[in-house]
């Protein structure tokens, strides 16, 4: 039985914790709607890109060959998994979750006989990984200096990816990052950069007006191709922003709401044996005058 | 003028939206302007001055790198890595970040911020050469 003091010090305790988690709520909110924000701004340039593409891939489909970037190496041996984490825990499931879809992803791959190399954008994701994956882990990307996050830091990476596909390195690179449904719902993703997957788009396109290119299309293609990647790279950035951002707001508030829960029942303790104690006292008192 | 729908889009928001009598960009293969009912184009765009002229005589003035070109019938539309409103420069203050980073590029320690400096530095440079138009 932990006496009166005891109770005190811990309900202040759970108190302090409760403010600590409440200010990381609020600071959470406010971060979630900048990064919701930067989220939904970087849209139209992405579905442009995509419609883009599309467009001209599929007139270059006769013909010349595709770009390699496009159609792939034509092998499926080595797999880069890009795999785009937080830089900071204290966010629920959220990083454990794309570590989870990655490590199974590499497991998989690994059983089919396939080469496994592994590049880590942000820390966490390398502190999951890391013990499972010693070896595969090729590098870590550290974005934990950047302020807020722009297309120069989705293009180093992007131009990383691309460099050392051109240098022959892999032949399938996947990127791994969640998708911002809601404040409570992130949804792991693993998403196929290279050979690159067009959506349904290219089919469904209406028939376009014959188009000048300048220069020619496959040369807009080769330049338009390594943006893409660093492109798509910014999307799963600035998405994994927003759902780190509301997967931490979510974490918050039920451990905030599990401290007050701690604090009413601590409380409640400590009336309790307070409550005994008195009556404890007036007992002796009471007998002691009777026995006179 | 008749006007037509322009849109100026980078990765990180999209920079301008709306009706234009005429736009005027660099592309790769020499300036052109684009009126209504341009054909349809496709273009690879230099570092230089996108210059939009919408209705009452205004003129909007942007840098834009890493650009590209989309002339559809619906309306025109470019992607940049890099769009920056050209008021925001004048030629003092671009003659010291252009000073700064060859700074930057001397003092660097590493590989790596030598070549971020020497790439702050090209970008400075090419605005500057776009802006003596």
């Amino acid at each position: 039985m932990p006496s009166l003091k005891d109770l005190r010090n811990r309900i202040a305790s759970v108190k302090a914790t409760q403010k600590i988690t409440k200010a990381m709520q609020m600071v959470a909110a406010a971060k979630l709607r900048r990064a919701q924000n930067a989220a939904e701004a970087a849209r139209p340039y992405a579905e442009l890109m995509d419609k883009v593409l599309a467009s001209l891939a599929s007139k270059i489909g006769d013909g010349s060959p595709a770009p390699a970037l496009l159609a792939g190496t034509g092998r499926d041996n080595v797999h880069l998994l890009v795999v785009c984490t937080a830089e900071r825990g204290l966010c629920g499931a959220f990083n454990s979750s794309i570590a989870r879809l990655a490590r199974d992803a590499a497991i998989s791959l690994a059983g089919q006989g396939k080469t496994v190399k592994i590049l880590c954008v942000g820390k966490k994701g390398n502190d999951l990984l890391r013990r499972q994956f010693e070896r595969q882990i090729i590098e870590v990307v550290d974005l934990r200096g950047v302020r807020s996050l722009g297309f120069d830091n989705a293009d180093a990476i992007g131009r990383k990816i691309v460099s050392m596909f051109e240098a022959g390195e892999f032949d399938v690179c996947t990127l791994f990052f969640s998708r911002f449904r809601s404040v409570i719902a992130q949804i792991p993703t693993a998403q196929q950069l290279i050979p690159l997957a067009l959506g349904g788009a290219a089919n469904g396109a209406a028939p376009q007006a014959v188009y000048d290119y300048e220069p020619d299309e496959e040369e807009i293609l080769a330049t338009l191709l390594p943006r893409n990647i660093s492109i798509q790279v910014l999307r799963a950035l600035l998405e994994n922003a927003a759902s780190e951002q509301g997967a931490r707001m979510s974490a918050m508030d039920n451990a905030s709401r599990n401290a007050g829960e701690m604090i009413k029942k601590q409380t409640m303790k400590y009336n309790r044996s307070r409550q005994a104690m008195i009556t404890k006292e007036l007992i002796e008192i009471i007998s002691g005058a009777e026995a006179l | 003028m008749a006007a037509f729908h322009f849109e100026l889009v980078s990765p990180e928001k999209l920079v301008f939206s709306g009706d234009v009598d005429s736009v005027v960009v660099a592309g790769v293969e020499g300036e052109f302007t684009v009126l209504k009912d341009h054909a349809p184009l496709m273009s690879t765009l230099k570092p230089g001055v996108v210059e939009i002229s919408a209705a009452p005589a205004t003129k909007l003035r942007y840098f834009v790198r890493g650009g590209f070109a989309d002339v559809a019938p619906g309306g025109f539309t470019i992607l940049a890595e890099r769009a920056i409103p050209l008021d925001e420069f004048d030629a003092t203050r671009l003659a010291a970040d252009v000073k700064d980073a060859e700074e930057d590029v001397a003092d660097a320690k590493s590989d790596e911020a030598r070549r971020l400096a020497t790439e702050k530095r090209d970008q400075l440079l090419e605005l500057k050469a776009a802006l003596k138009i």
